[in-house]
């Protein structure tokens, strides 16, 4: 904890406003009831709440910060909830591709003859392929829900980790205090949980970051494709996608989600950047 | 698994007022009823004979809806990855040697573009150079009225529609390359070899230009075929918001569709255009880095 904070402290005037950035996106997850004075999913007479733009009040007296769409729904009350979304699948989905690509990349770094040849084979082949088409594929092939979002995300995105993970096995098995614990007649394993899995965190914590902003874009193009999470449910993508046939009249429909997302994913990035350069997790014996 | 998913292609061909006993039919007749892994297997073998089957939804054979679609994606994304690569390394180039202001700037912008999905970047121009502007047309690979023009006009017409698509896609790859551009040039400033060429005195162009950028370009080029299976996902998504008639259309409908003879042929076909683009990039890093040619 005190080397988070110490990290915290470390960080350029940039990686602080990026932290500060995800943090209001997190907290308005969380406290979405909180901070939007409407439900998302509010109908009331469709004719006389509908495209208002942004700042405005409606008849009912309820003030749209972010206008509405052609539901009258309130776009703030849906971008709030729809970081819920966007968010929590994103962060499973990375979970999920971290256990998988640790997994895949430190059993083959530890076991290289035929079971390594075949786990980085799979890998190799999956990471020649587009994943959006990867996606897509899959997406097809069963009833479109959160959960479904969350497992094909995960399980087209582990290969670049499993990669990262087999190159830092390789690396640590030849150093000494791996030796060292051979020769007290530690197996595999043991040096599998006590020796790789943790040495290869850092790196990982950093390539998982920088990839959760690219996993929240991926849910928000299914759910805009109308794959990922379904209507009502208010999602980033899905409003997007509604917007879209109201471009003219209303973009603040389209606009507003399309900045969220930009901000959400420029803040991964710039903190996984922060991370690489001085992390607080650095690989030691 | 096909059995759970929603909008079975039986269900939809046959339209709301088929019987359920119809629809039995109809997917006895597709063959939807056999387990998935016999009809994973059938559909393998006829593929690689060449058989790539209908599509359950148009009737069209899949060869030829896909003969049709992948010129398209192949121009639209060869014209991008060029267009990207050669605004990526002007910009990050330019960036190396710029105040650490106005490079700040110019990062900025990069990393929003970067960090920006595609098809919301393609909906935001259509919104500014079609509706507010009128100057593109925002669907289609050609005008309504393509068939009547000149061959001039209708070139015209070609490059118009193509504009936003390639805009766009170019847009969000430069801005991934000019960061990598701009971090190798400032990795090869400090090498020995630079200070070398500076001792002696050649001039600064010439360090800064056939000293350092050749150098610097080795990474970039390597990054060409790590590149491609992102660019295509990219193309999908833009496919699909500008109806450019390509693979990535044609997935995405047969998708939604639950068209899955289409959308086996769509992935295998684009997963081949990829692999062949990778083959083509490393060629090209054996040719750009004589390290890796003499092994």
């Amino acid at each position: 904890m005190a080397r988070v904070a110490r990290w915290l402290g470390s960080l350029d005037s940039i990686g602080k406003a990026a932290m500060l950035v995800l943090a209001l996106f997190v907290f308005a997850a969380i406290a979405a009831p909180l901070i939007t004075t409407t439900d998302p999913g509010l109908q009331r007479d469709v004719v006389q709440t509908r495209f208002l733009p942004p700042f405005s009040t409606d008849q009912h007296g309820v003030f749209h910060p972010l206008g509405t769409d052609r539901f009258g729904r309130d776009v703030w009350a849906r971008l709030a909830y729809g970081a819920r979304i966007s968010l929590g699948t994103g962060v499973l989905a990375v979970l999920l591709s971290v256990i998988i690509g640790v997994a895949v990349g430190a059993v083959a770094g530890l076991w290289q003859r035929r079971v390594g040849i075949l786990l980085m084979g799979v890998t190799d082949f999956g990471l020649a392929l587009p994943r959006v088409v990867l996606l897509l594929l899959l997406a097809a092939l069963w009833r479109p829900s959160a959960t479904l979002v969350v497992l094909v995300l995960g399980f087209t995105g582990w290969m670049t980790l499993a990669r990262l993970v087999y190159g830092e096995t390789r690396a640590l098995v030849v150093r000494p205090f791996v030796d060292s614990a051979v020769a007290l007649g530690a197996g595999k394993r043991r040096i599998l949980w006590h020796h790789v899995v943790p040495n290869v965190l850092g790196p990982v914590a950093v390539s998982a970051s920088l990839s959760l902003g690219n996993t929240i874009m991926l849910e928000s193009g299914l759910s805009y494709l109308g794959l990922g999470v379904q209507p009502p449910t208010p999602s980033w993508g899905g409003m997007i996608a509604s917007g879209r046939d109201t471009l003219v009249n209303a973009p603040w429909v389209a606009v507003a989600p399309g900045i969220a997302l930009v901000l959400v994913v420029l803040a991964t990035a710039l903190i996984g950047d922060a991370l690489r350069q001085h992390g607080p997790g650095r690989a030691t014996a | 698994m096909l059995h759970v998913a929603p909008g079975d292609p039986a269900t939809q061909l046959g339209g709301p007022a088929a019987t359920p006993e119809q629809i039995a039919n109809l997917r006895t007749a597709l063959g939807l009823d056999r387990p998935l892994l016999v009809q994973y297997a059938t559909w393998l073998s006829a593929f690689v004979r060449g058989d790539w089957g209908s599509s359950i939804a148009t009737g069209r054979p899949v060869s030829a809806m896909l003969g049709a679609a992948w010129p398209a994606t192949a121009l639209l994304v060869v014209l991008s990855l060029a267009l990207s690569y050669l605004t990526g390394i002007a910009i990050g180039t330019l960036q190396s040697r710029l105040r650490r202001g106005s490079d700040a700037a110019i990062s900025a912008v990069t990393v929003s573009f970067y960090a920006m999905p595609g098809y919301w970047l393609g909906l935001m121009l259509v919104l500014l150079f079609t509706y507010r502007l009128g100057w593109l047309p925002a669907f289609g690979a050609a005008g309504v009225d393509a068939d009547f023009l000149s061959p001039w006009g209708r070139l015209v017409d070609r490059l118009r529609h193509l504009a936003l698509p390639l805009i766009t896609l170019t847009l969000i790859g430069a801005g991934g390359i000019a960061r990598y551009v701009r971090e190798a040039m400032l990795d090869v400033r400090g090498l020995p070899f630079v200070t070398t060429a500076r001792a002696k005195g050649v001039a600064e162009f010439s360090v800064r230009y056939r000293h350092m950028f050749r150098n610097a370009l080795i990474p970039v080029v390597t990054l060409l075929g790590l590149s491609l299976p992102a660019l295509f996902s990219g193309a999908v998504f833009v496919e699909g918001i500008f109806a450019w008639p390509g693979v990535g259309r044609v997935l995405i409908e047969a998708v939604v569709a639950r068209d899955y003879p289409v959308v086996m042929a769509a992935t295998a076909v684009s997963a081949a255009l990829v692999v062949l683009g990778n083959l083509l990039a490393d060629q090209l890093v054996s040719w750009a880095d004589p390290r890796v040619r003499h092994g």
